[in-house]
């Protein structure tokens, strides 16, 4: 078997930001309620709110300290494996990136410190003030991120001089057309996360009737945030996908399975498309409903795959059902906040034991809903590096070979294996121990002289003897 | 730009943050070398609280200045990491593993053999790999048409694994230095007996890849034997350094060892510095023809002056709070 450098360096990029992106994901938004919570403590002084506050800066602090840790090898992969890439794009992209590590150490050295370990040792205010700011510096990340991203899919103000590309207009390249859609996307989706991982969590403290004050309060929190979120994120989707109609109608014909143009495109629910054919195998549809939905009239003229040559065609299997399943736990979310309206007039959102099972069960569903827009995002740009302007075969380090390419995929996959069971299994442990009795917390964390870091901010132990909270 | 010239001020804070990410991130990853030698299990507890602290802050200098590299000199980046492909997965998996294990291994009880071993483990293939870095950066590239076009293994030769190896015992030195400065008793009297034969290792091994340097590379050996010149200065303020070092270890001074062992590197840093200026990409290409475009420099020059001094003063302010001693049996657990 040939081993193709390309091919395996996609998948190596593939599965390394992947893994990296459902750490940031979930920080975004649970910093955001993080300083809610500690806005919530500075008005009414509800003790309530501060041990949540405290229990979920915990969890922020592992999720956070493993986002950084798989965060550092994404850095070097633009050179290891995209060496041509690289090249052409760092007059635009090496700013950038490099103004998102400029934030995060900003925000790091400035205000995570303090939000950690600041309580009690700084005035309330100021401690809620770091909060913010850790918040709004999260997004300041992503705005870069993001940024750079989407102009590799809309690229705008730059000029491409013997392979290398000029920034013309910063301005025009940092806000590039579908940047936008895509940050409003991702924020939204980070919110969404956030917001279904503490519905989750409290659901399940609620099962074992552990602090159900505190509890309660939290998952009403979250249950009108996902009843407003939730169907905002379809709408905001949608204006994405109209934006990414008008920039890159081949990924939107693969989401939809659309192969001829015409007017009257079905909105496909199931189908098997056949690459090779250039047709889909099988499908079931719901008439004129992807012609309304993209182009607002149901005889709107659709552009199909058929006016793309085949190797300029995105993997239409993997676009289109990757696409199907984030709609899919879109309308989950959906549903799941319009049944937590439904309870919560009767009273009852926080004892209905099958309400709080589900909610339990859909703390993975965000993360892959995430995954799965990226994956759509992603492989509907193939061929496309930058799109339009360099492909992926251009683009990739000329001296790779298949075997180097094999033994660092197979390499970051042991090794993130590793780390990411450590941390789930870490992090699985400090939510069971939960959230501290009031008169612990007084005196909890009053050592001066302890290392400034994410990870110590929380005291569980990794493993002991006994177990103490199972039960 | 004719009043500066972006490109020296970028080289100028790239050569500073490697500078710093190697004082800094060379004490720590020392300590990881030296520790399956350790004399007991106290010892070890003390030298990892000893670094605790500060290990992820000196990390930082080493994504700054990475990142510094794709926005400032992006041939640098896309030249050096294909080439040393395997060398840079080793030295990030070292990397990671070792910064796991400095938050788990605190935590564990049953399990803290195994974050020991991934601590050692992590923090000898990183030094090594870094080592080879600077080996593979003076024997040089082979580039054609601004991109890398050599092998997989081209990196390792003979004379990459002794500086490699030259890395690690360095770092190790670093590592025994400063923990005669933040420790005290029968752990501080371990470190006072192994820094002299590290210091005679460090000299050995520098010693003869000063020596070799020259063979490898027919531009340095021009710059050092052409003429005499005034460079001569750096190799002789390094000896000078190895030598306080020796004579501080004899008068059981604290601080001295560790400062004299930053002049070894400091030194050394500057004596290769200008072996090789202004060449950046060895054999061919110099600073100037590694550069991005002078407004993408000019664009994150803006961020990188404004958040450097952050940097600095929250790294010197994490110092200043843990300074003294580490006792046994204390810092976090």
């Amino acid at each position: 078997m040939e081993l193709d450098p390309l091919v395996l360096s996609r998948m190596q990029f593939a599965f390394v930001v992947s893994f990296h992106a459902i750490f940031p994901v979930f920080t975004i938004g649970l910093a955001s309620y993080i300083a809610l919570l500690h806005g919530l403590f500075f008005k009414t002084n509800n003790p309530a709110w501060d041990r949540l506050a405290l229990f979920w800066t915990k969890v922020f602090a592992v999720v956070f300290g493993m986002g950084v840790v798989s965060g550092i090898v994404m850095s070097f992969q633009f050179g290891t494996n995209w060496s041509n890439f690289s090249q052409a794009a760092s007059n635009f992209l090496g700013p950038v990136l490099s103004y998102e590590v400029v934030t995060a150490f900003f925000l790091e050295a400035a205000f995570l410190g303090v939000l950690l370990f600041g309580r009690g040792k700084v005035p309330q205010g100021v401690h809620l003030f770091a909060a913010i700011m850790v918040a709004i510096g999260t997004f300041i990340s992503s705005f870069w991120i993001l940024s750079a991203n989407s102009w590799m899919h809309t690229p705008a103000g730059v000029e491409l001089i013997d392979y290398r590309f000029h920034v013309v207009s910063w301005t025009e390249a940092i806000f590039n057309p579908s940047f936008p859609y895509r940050f409003a996307h991702m924020a939204m989706a980070s919110f969404l996360t956030g917001g279904f991982v503490v519905a989750g969590v409290s659901a399940w403290f609620l099962l074992r009737g552990r602090d159900p004050e505190a509890n309660r309060r939290a998952l009403s929190m979250c249950l009108w945030l996902l009843l407003f979120l939730a169907p905002a994120q379809a709408v905001v989707g949608d204006f994405h996908g109209l934006n990414t109609l008008e920039h890159q109608p081949a990924k939107v014909a693969a989401m939809e399975g659309h192969w001829e143009t015409s007017g009257n495109v079905p909105l496909l629910l199931f189908a098997i498309p056949d690459q090779e054919a250039q047709t889909n195998r099988f499908e079931i549809g719901i008439p004129n409903l992807a012609s309304l939905i993209l182009t607002h009239s149901t005889d709107g003229v659709i552009q199909g795959l058929n006016e793309f040559a085949p190797e300029e065609q995105p993997p239409v299997w993997i676009v289109f059902w990757a696409f199907r399943v984030m709609v899919g736990i879109g309308l989950l979310m959906i549903a799941t906040a319009l049944i937590g309206l439904l309870l919560r007039r009767k009273g009852k959102f926080h004892q209905h034991t099958g309400f709080l099972k589900t909610l339990v069960y859909m703390i993975p569903m965000p993360f892959v809903a995430v995954l799965a827009g990226w994956i759509v995002t992603e492989s509907g740009r193939a061929p496309w590096l930058v799109y339009g302007m360099m492909t992926h075969a251009e683009g990739v380090t000329p001296s790779l070979t298949g075997p180097m390419a094999l033994f660092t995929l197979v390499g970051y996959a042991l090794v993130y294996v590793v780390v990411f069971y450590a941390g789930i299994y870490y992090l699985t442990r400090v939510v069971r121990n939960g959230m501290l009795p009031n008169e612990e917390r007084e005196t909890a964390g009053d050592n001066f002289r302890r290392p400034m870091r994410p990870l110590s901010a929380t005291e569980t132990p990794f493993d002991d003897d006994v177990d103490p909270v199972r039960n | 730009m004719e009043m500066f010239d972006l490109t020296i001020i970028w080289a100028g804070i790239i050569g500073f943050g490697l500078m710093m990410y190697v004082l800094m991130d060379g004490f720590d990853l020392g300590l990881g070398i030296l520790y399956p030698f350790a004399p007991d299990e106290d010892a070890r507890d003390v030298m990892m609280n000893s670094v605790a602290p500060v290990w992820d802050g000196n990390e930082t200098w080493l994504v700054l200045a990475g990142a510094g590299l794709l926005g400032a000199f992006p041939l640098v980046y896309s030249v050096f990491l294909p080439a040393l492909y395997i060398g840079v997965f080793l030295m990030l998996a070292g990397l990671i593993f070792r910064g796991v294990a400095f938050e788990f291994r605190f935590k564990s009880r049953r399990n803290r053999r195994w974050w020991n071993r991934a601590f050692c483990w992590g923090s000898g293939v990183a030094a090594f790999a870094q080592g080879a870095v600077v080996g593979a950066y003076i024997q040089g590239f082979h580039v054609e048409n601004f991109a890398f076009a050599g092998g997989a293994f081209d990196w390792l030769t003979p004379f990459s694994v002794l500086t490699g190896f030259g890395l690690m015992a360095g770092y190790a030195l670093l590592g025994a230095t400063w923990l005669i400065l933040k420790s005290e008793g029968h752990i501080q009297e371990w470190a006072y007996k192994v820094t002299p034969l590290l210091l005679a290792l460090v000299l050995g091994v520098f010693g003869i890849i000063s020596i070799w340097t020259p063979f490898v590379n027919p531009v340095v050996w021009e710059r050092w034997f052409g003429h005499l010149q005034l460079i001569w200065i750096f190799p002789a303020l390094a000896l000078l350094s190895a030598f306080m070092v020796y004579r501080s270890v004899k008068r059981r001074d604290e601080g001295i060892p560790f400062v004299a062992t930053i002049g070894i590197y400091v030194f050394t840093y500057l004596g290769l510095i200008v072996s090789k200026w202004p060449v950046i990409v060895p054999p061919n290409y110099t600073l100037w023809d590694a550069a991005s475009a002078p407004e993408s420099q000019l664009f994150l020059l803006i961020g990188v002056l404004f958040v450097i001094p952050i940097i600095l003063t929250y790294t010197a302010w994490t110092y200043w709070v843990f300074r003294g001693k580490v006792r046994v049996g204390e810092g976090y657990h």
